[in-house]
C-alpha cells in the first residue's frame, strides 16, 4: 500500500511537546500510585497526622506538576498554531503516533 | 443571633445572585463576554462537585471516619490531573458532537439511540433524586441549626416548610436563567456566573471557619495535631478496600454525574480553560479539604453531643461568632444552591430531550409540524425543572430528613457510575455497542438498587427482613450484602464491585456478539478519533480552530459569487458598526451566510462546509446523508435536463430541416409559377397581338387566312403546355390511372417512333436498333412507357444539331429489368447541366425551343417513377444519352 512516509525523527520542539503529553498521560498513574502508599502503612492513631500530611503533600505535588505540564502543553498548544500556512490537502489517517 | 436576621441575609444573597446571573445574561446577549471568558470561572463552575454534602458532611463523615473522607476528593483530584486521557476528549467530543447532556452523549455515541437516552435520564433522575433531597436537607438543617441551636427540636413541619419554600425559590431561579432561550449549545451564561460567585463564597466561608478553628479555637497548627494524634478512634484505620473503591466512585461521578457533564462538557466555551482546570479545580479541593479534619477533631471535642454534619455552623455559633456562623450558613446555602440549579437544568434537559418531546411528538405528530416546537421545549424544560424539585421535595418528606448526608451522597455516586464503562467504552473502543451499554447499564442498575439503594431505607423497609438473612427467593447466594457468596465485603465495596464487575462484563459481551447499524459505527469511529483530524492537520501545519471571517469569505466567494459575497460581508460589518468587509461571526451573520449558500449548493452542503470553518463542529452522520441525497437529487435533475436538452435539439434540427425544405419547395413554387406565367404569356402575347391585326378592316385574305393559322398553332401550343401541366400535376400527386396491361417492347419503340417522327419531321434520322433485344414482353402501362419513349426521341431530333443524326436505341436484360439507351450523336448536354435537365421547364436555350415548355423530361421522370423505373442521363457517349430502366413486371421493385 502506497503511502506518504513521515519523517522518523521529530525536531526538538515537536519531541519535547510529545514527551509532556506522555507525561500528562503518566501523571494519573503515578498519582493513584502515591495516593495509595499510606494503605501500606501500619496505621495507628498517631500516624494518622502523618498520613494526613502525606496525603496533602502528595496532593500539592500533583497540583503542581499539573499546573507545570498544563502551563507546558497549553504553549506548546498555541506555538504549533502559529506556524505553517493553511494547506486544505486531506490529512492521512494512517501513521499518526510515529516517534 | 436572631433567626429573622438570618432569613433577610439569606434574601438579600438570592437577591445578589438574581441580580449577578441577569447581568451576566444581559452581558453575554450583547456580545460581551469578557468575564465569561476569564479562565478562572471554569473551574469555579467546576466547584459544584462541592456540594452541601462537602460543605457539612466532609466533617461529619471525618469525625466518623478520620481520613476517608478525602477520597471522595483524590479521585476527581486524579481525573482532572489526567486529564489528557479522558477530559480533552470527552470536551472535545462535546463540542464536535453538540452533545447537551450526559444521556446525549451516550445517545449519540451508539447510534442515537433513544433508549439509551431514556434508560440514563431515568439513571439519572433516580440517582439525582435522593441527592436533591440531600440538599434541601442540610438547607433545613442549617436553618434549623439557627432557629434553635439543637436541629432536634425544630419541628418537622416547620423544616418541611422551609424546604419547600427553597425548592420554590430555586425553582424560580433554574426557570428564569436556565430557560431564558433556547440556545443551540445550551449554555447559560448567568447561572454559570452564579454559581462561580457561589465557589467563591463556599470556599471563603470554610476557609474562614477552618483558619479560626485551628488558630482561635485549636491554638495553633501543632497544637491540632497533637489533639489530632490524641484521637484513638478504631474507626479511623483507612480500609483500603474502601479507599482504593472510594476513590473510583468519585472519579467516576466527576464523569458522570449529570451536574458535572453539564458545567465540564456543556458548559465550556473554550478548550484551554480545561487544561487550566486541570490543576485549579484539584487546588479548590485541596483547599476545600484542608481544614475539614481540624474541624472534625476540634469539633467533637468542643462539642461532643453535637450532630457532626452541622459542626460547620454549629462550631462558631456556639462560640459566639455571629458573622462567621452567618458566612458558615452563607456557604452551605451555596453548596446546596448552587448543585440543585445545575443538576436541576441538566436534568431537566434529559427528560425534555429524551421523554418528554419524544414522546408529545409521537402522541401528536401533527402539532408537531405545524406549531413552534422551541416554545413547547421551553414549556418542557420548564415543567420538568418543578418535577425535578418536586422529587426531590418528595423524597426529603419521605425520607423524614433522616440519615447521615455522606451515605446518601455515595448512593447517588454508585447509581450514576453505572453509565461509566459505557462511556469510556464509547470514546475509546470502536468496538462497543449499543446493545452491549444497555445490557452492561441495565444489569449495574439493577444490582445497584438491590446491593445499596434499596437497603439503604433500612432492613424490612424497601426490601423484607428475611431478603437480608436468607437472601432472594431464599436463595443465599443472593443476599443484597453478600452477592455470590462474597461475604465480610463493606457493604458500599461490595455494591461498587458486583455492580461494576458484572455491568462491565455484559457490556462487554454484548458489544463483542452484536452487529452494530452503519449510524452507530460511523458515530463510533466519529467518538473514538475525535482528534484523528487534529493530530494529521498539526502535521501538515492546518490553523485549527475557529474559522477567521477571511477564510469565510475566501469560501462564501467560491461559492456564491465574488461579488455578492464581498457586499454581504460589507453589509454585515457595518451593520455591526465595523469598517472594512470582515464582520464578526455572529450567529446572526453565518445562520443569514449558510442560507444564501444553501441556495447554491443545498441546505446540507452549506452547512456542512460553514461547520468545517466554524468552531469544531464537525458535520455529523445526517449531515453527510443529507449531503449524499442532496447531490443525488442535483445528479438526477441533470441527468433528467440533459435528456431533455438532447430531445430540445432533436426537435430544433427536424424543425431547420422542415423549414428549409418548406423554403426550397416555396422557392420551387416561385420559379414553377414565374415559369408557368412565362411560357403562358408568350403564345398569348401573339394570339392577341394577331387577332387585333384581324380585326383590322382591309386585310388581305391570305393574310387573314395566315394570321388564323399562327392563332391556331399559338393556341394548340397552349393547351399542350395545359396538358402537359395536368398531366404533371396528376403524376407527381399520385393520383394517376395506370393501365396495366402486357406488351411487346420492339412495338412499343416502334409506335414511339412513328408518333416522334412528326417533330421535326423535315430531318431524316437514321435509327440503329437489335429487333432481336427487343423481343421482351412487359407488364407495365404501354401508353405511358410509350409517352416516355417519344419525348426521348422527339428531344433527340430536336436538339441532335449532326449533320448526319443518329439515333441508337439498345435494349438490354439485366436481372429483373430491363434497361432502354437512346443514344443520339449530337453534341450532348453539358456536365454542369445534366443535373437540372429533369427539373420543370429546364430548357437548355431558347433557341431551340420549338414548340415544347421544358415539361417533357420532368413527366418522363415522374412516370418512370410511377411505373416503378428510372430515367437518368447517360454521361460518355459522344451524345446526348438517357437511360431508361423499366421492371419486367410492375411491382417488382429489383
Amino acid at each position: 500500500m502506497p503511502q506518504r512516509r513521515q519523517p522518523l525523527f521529530l525536531a526538538r520542539a515537536s519531541y519535547r511537546k510529545r514527551r509532556l503529553r506522555d507525561g500528562a498521560r503518566l501523571l494519573p498513574i503515578f498519582g493513584a500510585l502515591v495516593l495509595c502508599m499510606p494503605l501500606f502503612w501500619p496505621s495507628t492513631s498517631a500516624q494518622i497526622v502523618a498520613h494526613w500530611l502525606f496525603v496533602f503533600g502528595a496532593w500539592a505535588g500533583l497540583i503542581g506538576l499539573a499546573g507545570a505540564l498544563s502551563r507546558g502543553l497549553s504553549d506548546a498548544d498555541t506555538s504549533s498554531r502559529e506556524q505553517g500556512d493553511i494547506s486544505p490537502a486531506l490529512p492521512p489517517r494512517d501513521d499518526l503516533d510515529e516517534l | 443571633m436572631p433567626f429573622n436576621i438570618l432569613v433577610l441575609a439569606c434574601l438579600l444573597y438570592v437577591a445578589l445572585l438574581f441580580v449577578l446571573a441577569a447581568w451576566a445574561e444581559g452581558k453575554s446577549g450583547r456580545g460581551g463576554a469578557g468575564i465569561l471568558r476569564s479562565p478562572l470561572i471554569y473551574p469555579l463552575s467546576l466547584s459544584i462537585y462541592c456540594t452541601a454534602w462537602t460543605f457539612y458532611g466532609a466533617v461529619g463523615n471525618a469525625a466518623r471516619s478520620g481520613l476517608e473522607f478525602i477520597t471522595i476528593y483524590l479521585g476527581p483530584t486524579l481525573v482532572f490531573v489526567g486529564w489528557w486521557w479522558v477530559l480533552r476528549k470527552l470536551v472535545r467530543i462535546g463540542r464536535v458532537q453538540r452533545v447537551t447532556s450526559i444521556a446525549d452523549l451516550l445517545s449519540s455515541r451508539f447510534g442515537k439511540s433513544n433508549l439509551l437516552g431514556i434508560l440514563v435520564t431515568l439513571i439519572a433522575v433516580t440517582a439525582a433524586t435522593p441527592y436533591i433531597a440531600l440538599q434541601l436537607q442540610s438547607v433545613t438543617q442549617s436553618f434549623g441549626v439557627f432557629a434553635n441551636q439543637t436541629p432536634e427540636v425544630w419541628t418537622l413541619e416547620g423544616r418541611g416548610g422551609a424546604a419547600v419554600w427553597v425548592a420554590a425559590g430555586l425553582a424560580l431561579f433554574t426557570i428564569l436563567f436556565g430557560t431564558r432561550n433556547l440556545a443551540s449549545n445550551e449554555q447559560h451564561h448567568g447561572i454559570v456566573i452564579a454559581i462561580a460567585f457561589e465557589a467563591v463564597v463556599k470556599l471563603a466561608a470554610l476557609l474562614a471557619v477552618g483558619v479560626y478553628v485551628v488558630f482561635v479555637l485549636g491554638g495553633g497548627p501543632s497544637a491540632v495535631a497533637a489533639r489530632i494524634a490524641a484521637v484513638d478512634l478504631d474507626s479511623w484505620q483507612p480500609d483500603p478496600s474502601r479507599w482504593t473503591a472510594l476513590i473510583c466512585v468519585s472519579a467516576a461521578a466527576i464523569i458522570t454525574l449529570p451536574r458535572m457533564f453539564q458545567v465540564m462538557v456543556v458548559e465550556n466555551i473554550d478548550e484551554t480553560h480545561l487544561a487550566r482546570a486541570s490543576w485549579a479545580f484539584p487546588a479548590y479541593l485541596f483547599l476545600m479539604s484542608l481544614f475539614i479534619l481540624p474541624i472534625a477533631v476540634v469539633g467533637m471535642e468542643k462539642l461532643p453531643n453535637a450532630n457532626p454534619d452541622m459542626l460547620v455552623l454549629t462550631l462558631p455559633l456556639t462560640q459566639g461568632q455571629g458573622a462567621l456562623a452567618m458566612l458558615a450558613f452563607l456557604g452551605g446555602f451555596s453548596s446546596a444552591t448552587s448543585m440543585v440549579i445545575v443538576e436541576t437544568i441538566a436534568l431537566a434537559t434529559m427528560l425534555s430531550n429524551h421523554i418528554i418531546m419524544p414522546l408529545w411528538i409521537w402522541a401528536r405528530p401533527r402539532a408537531a409540524l405545524r406549531s413552534d416546537l422551541r416554545a413547547w421545549v421551553l414549556r418542557a424544560r420548564r415543567l420538568s425543572i418543578i418535577g425535578v424539585l418536586a422529587l426531590g421535595l418528595g423524597y426529603f418528606h419521605l425520607s423524614g430528613g433522616s440519615g447521615a448526608l455522606a451515605a446518601i451522597g455515595l448512593i447517588a455516586f454508585v447509581g450514576m457510575a453505572q453509565v461509566l464503562p459505557a462511556v469510556l467504552g464509547g470514546i475509546f473502543w470502536r468496538g462497543a455497542s449499543g446493545v452491549g451499554a444497555v445490557m452492561g447499564m441495565v444489569a449495574g442498575l439493577v444490582i445497584w438498587a438491590y446491593t445499596l439503594f434499596l437497603p439503604s431505607f433500612g432492613v424490612g423497609a424497601a426490601l423484607p427482613a428475611f431478603v437480608f438473612d436468607e437472601g432472594l427467593f431464599g436463595l443465599s447466594w443472593l443476599r443484597p450484602n453478600a452477592l455470590f457468596g462474597s461475604e465480610g465485603m463493606d457493604p458500599l465495596v461490595h455494591s461498587i464491585f458486583w455492580s461494576w464487575a458484572v455491568n462491565i462484563t455484559l457490556f462487554c459481551l454484548g458489544s463483542l456478539f452484536t452487529f452494530p447499524g452503519p449510524v452507530e459505527r460511523v458515530q463510533g469511529a466519529a467518538f473514538v478519533n475525535v482528534f484523528d483530524e487534529e493530530l494529521a492537520a498539526e502535521r501538515l501545519g492546518w490553523v485549527q480552530g475557529q474559522a477567521e471571517p477571511e477564510a469565510l469569505l475566501n469560501m462564501a466567494q467560491r461559492i456564491i459569487g465574488e461579488d455578492f459575497a464581498i457586499s454581504l460581508f460589507e453589509e454585515a460589518a457595518r451593520s455591526q458598526g465595523k469598517q472594512g468587509y470582515l464582520p464578526d461571526l455572529t450567529p446572526d451573520f453565518l445562520a443569514n451566510l449558510e442560507r444564501r449558500m444553501a441556495g447554491n449548493v443545498g441546505a446540507a452542503t452549506a452547512h456542512a462546509m460553514i461547520s468545517q470553518l466554524f468552531g469544531r463542529a464537525m458535520v455529523t452522520v445526517e449531515d453527510l446523508m443529507a449531503v449524499a441525497s442532496e447531490t443525488a437529487q442535483i445528479l438526477e435533475y441533470s441527468t433528467r435536463l440533459e435528456h431533455q436538452q438532447e430531445e430540445v435539439s432533436r426537435t430544433a434540427r427536424a424543425l431547420r430541416e422542415a423549414n428549409e425544405k418548406l423554403t426550397a419547395i416555396s422557392v420551387q413554387k416561385d420559379a414553377f409559377l414565374g415559369q408557368i406565367s412565362h411560357e403562358l404569356r408568350t403564345p398569348m402575347t401573339s394570339i392577341r397581338a394577331f387577332s387585333e391585326i384581324l380585326t383590322e378592316d382591309g386585310l388581305p385574305a391570305e393574310k387573314v387566312a395566315e394570321f388564323g393559322r399562327v392563332i391556331h398553332a399559338e393556341a394548340a401550343r397552349l393547351t399542350r403546355l395545359l396538358d402537359d401541366l395536368l398531366d404533371l400535376s396528376v403524376l407527381e400527386n399520385g393520383t394517376v390511372q395506370l393501365t396495366i396491361g402486357t406488351a411487346r417492347l420492339g412495338t412499343m419503340i416502334d409506335r414511339a417512333l412513328a408518333a416522334a417522327s412528326q417533330t421535326r419531321a423535315e430531318r431524316h434520322f437514321d435509327i440503329q436498333r437489335e429487333p432481336f433485344d427487343e423481343e421482351i414482353y412487359l407488364r407495365t402501362d404501354e401508353g405511358r412507357l410509350v409517352q416516355v419513349f417519344i419525348n426521348l426521341i422527339s428531344n433527340a431530333r430536336k436538339y441532335c444539331e449532326a449533320n448526319h443524326p443518329k439515333l441508337r436505341i439498345a435494349v438490354r436484360q439485366k436481372g429483373a429489368r430491363v434497361v432502354v439507351d437512346f443514344i443520339d450523336n449530337g453534341a450532348g448536354i453539358p456536365k454542369d447541366q445534366q443535373g437540372i435537365i429533369f427539373e420543370k421547364f429546364a430548357r437548355l436555350s431558347d433557341t431551340a425551343a420549338v414548340g415544347g415548355a421544358g415539361l417533357g423530361l420532368a413527366i418522363c421522370r415522374e412516370i418512370m417513377a410511377t411505373l416503378g423505373g428510372t430515367v437518368t442521363y447517360l454521361p460518355g457517349q459522344k451524345g446526348a444519352a438517357f437511360r431508361v430502366s423499366i421492371p419486367l413486371r410492375i411491382g417488382q421493385s429489383t
